[in-house]
């Protein structure tokens, strides 16, 4: 029976496939939206610094303010916008429309150049 | 073994669907579109709180506007966000024992998290 164990064949997966701008941007939806998930601590980290006062949030915000921290609130920031225009995208799907290859393509693309704009927007805002 | 005397049909009975499934992607949906709008009250605020000292952002944060709008991202954002882990773990937890430990690891992260942000949101407006 030296045949029983032979390789199956397998559906194509990610290997195989060149990437494509919208297979690209689902996986980075869900990357960031692993990146958002844990990113919360910060928001729980940062509330409960303020609440506990004066001497901690003072420490908890020259971290945030350090370069290491402004880099990891900087892609924070990219992530939520990021994950919020391919929810947005989602939506637009979801109601069976801009589903031909060009829309996907543009809105693809939409979801990486909006999201890194709109990044830079905010950070300028900020730091004005 | 003994024999099993079970009908083929008293096997399966209760073991279809929950009748729950939609609940699943209404709620991240409408936890999504709060979160799109919320997202944008949080950019505000953190844009309004750059370089801000404990008692500035003390005072802003224990504004009951601001306090609701926290309160609504941490709860919407929360939920929103258990909602995707708990998509990612049944994508890619396939044995049944560590499945259940990463969807209750999940639901307890997300419960703690709400928690730590909700307290600390509480304290600042009704704490000393």
């Amino acid at each position: 029976m030296a045949n029983t164990h032979r390789e199956r064949p397998l559906s194509p997966h990610l290997q195989v496939y060149r990437p494509l701008i919208n297979m690209v941007m689902s996986i980075v939806h869900r990357v960031t939206g692993v990146a958002l998930y844990v990113g919360t601590l910060l928001l729980a980290w940062w509330l409960a610094a303020l609440a506990s006062g004066p001497a901690y949030f003072g420490y908890v915000a020259d971290i945030f303010g350090s370069i290491p921290g402004r880099i990891v609130l900087l892609g924070y920031t990219w992530a939520l916008m990021h994950h919020m225009l391919g929810g947005l995208r989602h939506f637009i799907w979801d109601t069976g429309r801009g589903y031909d290859l060009t829309t996907v393509d543009r809105l693809s693309w939409g979801t990486i150049v909006g999201s890194l704009a709109l990044t830079g927007a905010i950070w300028f805002v900020a730091l004005r | 073994m003994a024999k099993n005397f079970r009908t083929p049909l008293k096997k399966v009975r209760h073991l279809g669907s929950a009748k729950e499934g939609v609940d699943h992607f209404i709620m991240q949906r409408m936890t999504g579109l709060a979160n799109a709008v919320l997202a944008a009250f949080l950019v505000w605020l953190v844009a309004s709180l750059a370089g801000a000292d404990h008692s500035a952002a003390k005072t802003l944060t224990a504004n009951p506007f601001v306090a609701m709008g926290l309160l609504l991202l941490v709860v919407s954002g929360t939920m929103h966000m258990r909602l995707g882990m708990q998509t990612i773990i049944e994508d890619y937890v396939h044995n049944e024992g560590p499945k259940l430990a990463a969807l209750a690891l999940n639901t307890f992260f997300a419960i703690l998290v709400a928690l730590a942000c909700v307290f600390s949101i509480l304290k600042l407006n009704f704490g000393a």
